[in-house]
């Protein structure tokens, strides 16, 4: 007979498994392939290690760590007291809102990009601040894409967390601000950090945003590991750099780990209220992020409405055409088509190994080897979003051309693609809230005679169930927007709505930067609903609302 | 236990049928396998993202050849230089179109294509690849990078454009150039090689009064040509930008009879792009084929139209607002592609200090 601690190990292995698998085969093998390729180029370790130490690498790394915690600090700073109107108070219109501060992270960031820089160049409405072409705009860019992950990810923790110990400190005499620093933030800092964490990958790696808002003067790990493999066929530096991102990723998730780690608190679907005084400050903000979210936006959807220097609909009726001369091989509307069948299978993926992963993290460890085991499997789906896209995208080309992953050519190679993306955001809108759910409650139940399933369903499900339709959303609209492994992997006859824009953006004539336009708008729109349709689900029968 | 609202009933009934309906499992690989028994031999043509040609065109070749032409086009062409590369030794496709005079010495090092065997139309000795000679790569394409400018906004000011390279460093011209970068953007890139062919060891120093005189570089050509030029989108504030000899085509509005832009002649840099056999295909002889295909003269006279580029054959006729509006120059800067080979990076490194500063 098997040992209590073997067999629980054993357990989760089975858990384990399948995501396990997935992650090697559609991430190891192929950076793997891609590093090895770039080590063989050269004399192998030494002169990889020349290229650690070279003054530009030094600089560019430096640059990387420094916009990267500047975009997260910035994105936590306006997203928490987001987070608190829209999940926590009856603010009017809060749904919409929501949907709405997802929208830029999935629009192109070429498209984004001109228009920031209308706003900040010279004689552009917002030209006195002087950004044009600075540090600041990108780390402004940052979060502009950035700030929905923290709204998302903490707005869900928040929501299904018990407001009575709040009540209680209030009516213990405690001032808002005091009951915030002593009873709310400690509650919620596990998902913070999630989120936090989760941003600062997100920009780190950012490599559209950085070139176009820093006037391609400024070089990131990501940019320059692209510049690197494309353009100087220096694939044995790149390689070397793609180690560094790792290493530091790796040592990166790892003390986001020990910040995480923080007592169950209770857990109950908490009715938003009515928006106090107290909530001012929060609600302000709330307005200032949306109004800065709103501007660019706005002056695409401008933009696409012109026509000649006339207001017009003709670059929407233009969507259901090739584009001017045939720029096209399918109309814009046949690759949105494409894009939300991507989405949808990139989304069942993600949350289905996001879902197992968050399980197999949060349960409660017996032994330090399993702590150990749980702690760095947790790490290990983080890494896809440390690594360069274009490091995978090679790797994809390398590494997947034999049975039975031959998939090169497959259909379904760019929704995994998608869902490797995708499934960091899954994971670490689950875990924060799984984390928090006193194990004696399992035990209760499971005294009680309910088995293991019946215990999930009883305990874990009814307050899990809002996080997963949040982090299945977010998996959707990672989807959508996705660009960089997308552009390697699409196939012509199925291009994505990002490709066709990017395509378009790439020829000259006002009628493709027209339809460029209205495509994003109407990439953007479907986002915003497919969000608010997400946001509307709810299972009856568990009695969350 | 409440009941569920109708409107969040219907929302999940709209979800299910878009979830149940909307996904790529199911759809078939193949659309074309199953007729009359006999599948016809596939060939794989691996291009970048710019490749287009008309689906009849596409379906002719198809139907004369016998052959199953499956188009697989991403990145630009030092992405796809860099996909050759990585996977040679399993090659993603039988031949590859879209590598061009910058990128073609790298590719042909590492020993990706195959020898060629195809009779080149007249007309194409012009644009072999030096060193090469046509062994392994057939020239398809050309186009020349140039400066364009917005010749309304010069009329309006009563200010002549200027002319060549030098020109742009004239203080009448101050704050007015946008370029894409060197490092990121292929235009960007061949705008530095015609500055090295035009001033050789000096060019740093044309850079530093080209930057002195307030040119303005940006990330990509779409940022340039949307973002800052007078005659690209809306909102645009500098008059000349790096673009192409056939840009001017696009610029004639509706009912005019004069292009509002201009490429100047004297500031070109030629760019080719060929195609290949690549080896290890497992469909040479179909690859052949594809390339006889892209060099015949039906192919040559949609590329214009398709390709925003100039044809390679001899004797086919333009489309008219080409004919009319995008003048190819005489004598467009080059360097040998050797040279450009051995001293890129280096030029690369010294171009990327000059432009941080």
């Amino acid at each position: 007979m098997l040992s209590p601690s073997l067999g629980r190990l054993l357990g989760l292995a089975a858990l384990a498994a399948l995501p396990v698998l997935a992650l090697t085969a559609f991430f190891v093998l192929p950076v793997a392939a891609m590093l090895s390729e770039g080590l063989a180029d050269g004399v192998g370790a030494g002169g990889a290690l020349e290229v650690l130490g070279r003054d530009r690498t030094h600089d560019v790394v430096l640059f990387t760590l420094v916009t990267a915690a500047a975009g997260t600090l910035l994105s936590v700073v306006l997203g928490l007291p987001a987070a608190h109107v829209l999940h926590r108070t009856r603010l009017p219109l809060r749904t919409p809102v929501r949907a709405a501060l997802l929208v830029p992270f999935v629009l192109p960031t070429v498209v984004v990009g001109v228009a920031f820089r209308q706003l900040l160049r010279e004689g552009g409405p917002l030209g006195f601040l002087g950004l044009d072409g600075t540090p600041a705009a990108i780390v402004l860019g940052l979060v502009f894409f950035n700030v929905a992950v923290v709204i998302r990810v903490v707005g869900s923790a928040w929501e299904s967390l018990d407001p009575r110990s709040a009540q209680a400190a209030a009516t213990l005499g405690a001032s808002p601000a005091t009951v915030f620093r002593t009873v709310t933030l400690p509650a919620l800092l596990p998902a913070v950090v999630s989120a936090a964490t989760v941003v600062f990958l997100f920009c780190a790696t950012a490599f559209g945003i950085v070139l176009t808002l820093g006037g391609s003067r400024y070089a990131t790990v990501e940019t320059e590991i692209y510049l690197l493999t494309v353009t100087l066929f220096d694939l044995q530096g790149a390689a070397a750099l793609s180690l560094l991102q790792l290493v530091v990723v790796g040592v990166l998730l790892l003390a986001a780990r020990r910040a995480r780690a923080v007592a169950p608190s209770a857990r109950a679907h908490a009715r938003p209220r009515r928006p106090t005084r107290a909530d001012t400050l929060p609600v302000a903000t709330t307005l200032l992020l949306l109004l800065y979210v709103a501007v660019p936006v706005a002056a695409l959807v401008t933009g696409s409405l012109r026509v000649d220097g006339r207001w017009s609909l003709g670059n929407y009726a233009a969507l259901t055409t090739t584009g001017d001369r045939q720029t096209l091989l399918v109309p814009v509307t046949e690759a949105l088509i494409n894009s939300l069948r991507t989405a949808v299978d990139a989304t069942w993926m993600a949350v289905g190994v996001g879902l197992l992963v968050a399980l197999v993290v949060t349960r409660r460890s017996r032994s330090a080897t399993e702590r150990r085991v749980r702690g760095a499997l947790d790490g290990f789906f983080m890494l896809p979003l440390g690594v360069s896209a274009v490091t995978l995208g090679f790797g994809f080309l390398i590494a997947l051309d034999q049975p039975p992953l031959d998939l090169r050519d497959s259909r379904l190679l760019v929704p995994v693609a998608q869902a490797l993306v995708a499934l960091p955001l899954v994971v670490r809108t689950l875990v924060p809230v799984l984390a928090s759910i006193d194990d004696r409650q399992r035990q209760a139940a499971a005294s009680l005679g309910a088995g293991p399933l019946r215990t999930l369903a009883t305990v874990d499900v009814p307050v899990l169930w809002r996080p997963l339709l949040a982090g299945a959303g977010f998996a959707f609209a990672a989807s959508l927007g996705e660009f960089g492994a997308t552009s390697f992997l699409a196939r012509d006859d199925a291009p994505t709505m990002p490709v066709v824009i990017f395509r378009l953006l790439g020829q000259p004539g006002q009628m493709n930067y027209g339809m460029a336009l209205a495509a994003s708008v109407v990439l953007a729109a479907t986002t915003a609903l497919v969000m608010l349709l997400v946001e509307r689900l709810r299972v009856p029968s568990l009695g969350t609302f | 236990m409440k009941s569920i609202p109708s409107s969040r009933g219907a929302a999940f009934l709209l979800i299910a049928a878009l979830f149940s309906g909307c996904s790529l499992i199911g759809t078939s690989e193949e659309q074309s396998a199953s007729d009359g028994g006999s599948t016809p031999e596939q060939v794989v043509l691996v291009t970048h993202e710019s490749f287009s040609l008309p689906k009849p065109l596409v379906r002719q070749f198809e139907t004369e050849s016998g052959l199953d032409l499956e188009i697989r086009s991403s990145g630009d062409a030092g992405a796809l230089t860099t996909k050759l590369a990585v996977t040679r030794d399993d090659p993603t496709g039988d031949l590859a179109f879209g590598v061009d005079n910058t990128f073609a010495s790298r590719a042909l090092e590492e020993g990706v294509f195959d020898t060629l065997d195809v009779d080149l139309p007249a007309g194409s000795g012009d644009y072999l690849l030096p060193g090469d000679d046509g062994e392994r790569l057939a020239p398809v394409d050309n186009a020349h990078v140039c400066v364009n400018v917005d010749t309304t906004w010069f009329e309006e000011r009563d200010l002549a454009p200027p002319e060549s390279l030098d020109d742009l460093t004239d203080p009448a011209y101050e704050g007015l150039f946008v370029t894409p970068s060197a490092l990121s953007s292929s235009p960007g890139l061949a705008f530095l090689l015609s500055t090295v062919a035009a001033y050789g060891e000096d060019w740093p120093s044309y850079w530093e009064d080209l930057l002195a005189n307030d040119a303005l570089v940006v990330d990509g050509w779409t940022d340039a040509y949307y973002g800052d030029f007078t005659q690209g989108g809306e909102g645009g504030d500098r008059p000349i930008v790096l673009s192409y000899d056939s840009s001017p085509a696009f610029t004639v509005a509706k009912g005019s009879q004069e292009s509002a832009t201009q490429a100047l002649l004297d500031t070109c840099y030629r760019q080719v792009e060929y195609a290949g056999v690549l080896e290890g295909a497992a469909n040479p002889e179909g690859a052949r084929e594809v390339v006889e295909f892209l060099l015949s003269e039906d192919v040559q006279a949609e590329l214009p139209d398709s390709m925003y580029v100039f044809p390679v054959r001899d004797g086919v006729a333009l489309p008219d607002d080409w004919a009319r509006y995008a003048e190819q120059p005489e004598d467009p800067y080059a360097l040998d592609p050797a040279q450009v080979a051995a001293e890129r990076d280096g030029w690369l490194a010294e171009w990327r200090d000059l432009v941080t500063g």
